[in-house]
């Protein structure tokens, strides 16, 4: 299994992630509360942002409502967690199938009755929106009310049900990053990952090569899907609360994709990176602005604005790939 | 020798227009048959119909002894019949090597014994030094090579060429006629290709369909076709006798 993983990754490479890990395991012993929670938030946006890749940078079907399958991983773990008790790990046993079937009805909707580019991005929407209003009015999750998990002073952290400290919700978090990492890498190198990457390229030259493109199309939204529900588990648990209006609203699908854009669609390293600079970015921006004393609500938004902007404008291909060309650990391709 | 692909009264219709009309004739197993005649003159149609990217509405295709018509490509191709489009489409951000791997891995199961297979075709066709290029990067030539390499990947008994020698010079024209021949000889592989280039068809086809506003106006060997008066009326013109 390892052999199998590190296949493909070069020496330079392997040292850069071992030394960057290493980093991110000593963080909690370095930086303070404040910056340990702004980790969390940049390793939650590399994750979310990984398992959108997987639908968008290498299969090329465009999501824009990914809160759905975030929303409904946080609910149904949180629904089991506060009703019957069931931890978090097994609610996720739960809760994959559920954003998986989910991904698989919008996919076989789209894809057999030829639903396709912007037409299929507005259905991803539509999804979200279905949902964000359907969960508004089900009494079993307290509707808008908004559902929340006990809080109490953990003496100890329980890993078990996800109770306890900024520390180890930042390490589930950097485990679940690297897993992602790991798994894109392993997919992008195997057979269906080559023929999602044909599917993003040319669908009908995919066809003539015998791809059977809805099969293919379909697995990559269940995957993509299965792998968002666990951000969405790790949300309810970290924020203790979920509120339809917020978890399924379209903000959310859309701060999911800005880390991926960021950093390089359809690259390994990318979603990872741009969630770093964005988070980065805008935290730096709220201190500085703290720190003069200024008060501009909007204002991050603004700043991810511009930073698409200029993104868009100068890296259309992202952030990673001219910088891995810089830090030699490109081999030309991908 | 065995009829590998058969069409029977085969008909398309858009709207009002009949752009294939009843159109039958065998393509042996083994042979190179050309289907050539003027602009808008059904080729095109006749090859989606075979390909999978159009149902006819009428008569039966069979290939190798099964019905094929209304199957999708992708089904069609996993049959054993590739096809390579008149207008280029490799894989453009992919590199020319994960190219022709993508069409080598629709009869296995394993990455490397793929790639193993596509290097083997890339050396065929003189790509293989190109390997690691995007396909975006490949001249025109370069591209109609790779796009032939991809459709043979997927290991087929026919070959169906769209228009291959389209934009090609005359050189280059001769360059694909020996890898065809040489393909058709080695291994037996059936070919059925819709051109417009002349000097390929004459070196290549063993057989010709000459097709005029959707019907079938002549059958035969290139030599008796070409002398057709029907053909030469339609077609080539009377210069060309």
């Amino acid at each position: 299994m390892i052999a199998r993983l590190s296949a493909g990754v070069s020496r330079r490479s392997a040292v850069l992630l071992t030394a960057l890990l290493a980093a991110f395991l000593a963080a909690p012993w370095i930086v303070n509360d404040y910056l340990l929670t702004v980790l969390i938030i940049i390793l939650y946006f590399a994750y979310t942002g990984q398992a959108w890749n997987i639908m968008m940078g290498f299969a090329g079907q465009l999501s824009l409502g990914h809160a759905i399958y975030l929303g409904l991983g946080g609910y149904v773990a949180a629904t089991l967690f506060t009703q019957f008790g069931i931890g978090p790990w097994l609610g996720l046993l739960a809760a994959i199938p559920v954003a998986a079937a989910c991904g698989a009805m919008l996919g076989f909707l789209a894809f057999r009755f030829g639903v396709a580019g912007v037409y299929f991005a507005i259905l991803t929407i539509a999804f979200a929106e279905f949902a964000r209003i359907g969960f508004d009015h089900l009494s079993l999750v307290n509707a808008s009310s908004g559902l929340f998990l006990p809080v109490k002073q953990y003496a100890h952290n329980d890993l078990w049900r996800l109770r306890g400290g900024p520390t180890m919700f930042y390490y589930v978090i950097l485990a679940a990053t690297v897993f992602a990492l790991a798994l894109c890498h392993f997919l992008i190198r195997s057979r269906v990952g080559y023929f999602w990457l044909a599917i993003r390229e040319d669908e009908q030259a995919a066809r003539a090569v015998g791809i059977d493109t809805f099969r293919y199309k379909m697995y990559a939204v269940m995957v993509s899907a299965a792998v968002t529900s666990f951000a969405g588990v790790f949300y309810a648990f970290f924020y203790n609360n979920l509120f339809p209006e917020q978890v399924f609203s379209i903000s959310r699908s859309i701060e999911i994709i800005l880390g991926p854009i960021i950093g390089g669609v359809g690259t390994l390293f990318g979603p990872i990176l741009g969630a770093f600079v964005l988070t980065g970015l805008a935290e730096t921006l709220n201190s500085v602005m703290t720190a003069f004393g200024l008060d501009l609500p909007g204002a991050t938004q603004v700043f991810y604005g511009i930073c698409m902007l200029l993104v868009i404008v100068a890296l259309p291909g992202g952030v990673w790939p001219p910088l891995a060309r810089r830090l030699r650990v490109m081999k030309g391709k991908k | 020798m065995t009829a590998l692909l058969s069409l029977a009264a085969v008909s398309k219709r858009f709207r009002g227009l009949l752009a294939v009309d009843q159109v039958s004739f065998t393509v042996p197993e083994g042979a190179i048959f050309a289907v050539i005649g003027p602009n808008g003159a059904g080729k095109t149609t006749l090859f989606n119909m075979i390909a999978g990217a159009m149902t006819p509405d009428e008569g039966s295709i069979t290939f190798a002894g099964k019905p094929l018509g209304g199957l999708p490509a992708d089904a069609v191709c996993r049959r054993g019949v590739a096809r390579t489009f008149q207008i280029v489409r490799p894989f453009m951000a992919l590199s020319v090597e994960d190219n022709v791997t993508i069409g080598a891995l629709l009869h296995r199961r394993d990455v490397e014994a793929a790639r193993q297979r596509a290097r083997a075709l890339l050396q065929r066709f003189d790509l293989f030094d190109m390997r690691a290029r995007l396909a975006s990067t490949l001249t025109l030539p370069d591209r109609k090579r790779l796009e032939l390499a991809r459709a043979l990947a997927t290991e087929p008994r026919l070959l169906l060429l769209d228009e291959v020698m389209a934009g090609l010079r005359p050189t280059e024209t001769d360059r694909m006629v020996a890898i065809l021949q040489a393909l058709n000889r080695d291994s037996g592989l059936t070919i059925l290709l819709i051109e417009h280039v002349m000097r390929a068809v004459m070196a290549l086809a063993s057989r010709v369909l000459v097709l005029d506003h959707g019907t079938a106006i002549a059958e035969g060997p290139p030599e008796a076709v070409v002398r057709d008066p029907a053909v030469v009326q339609s077609y080539l013109g009377a210069e060309a006798v």
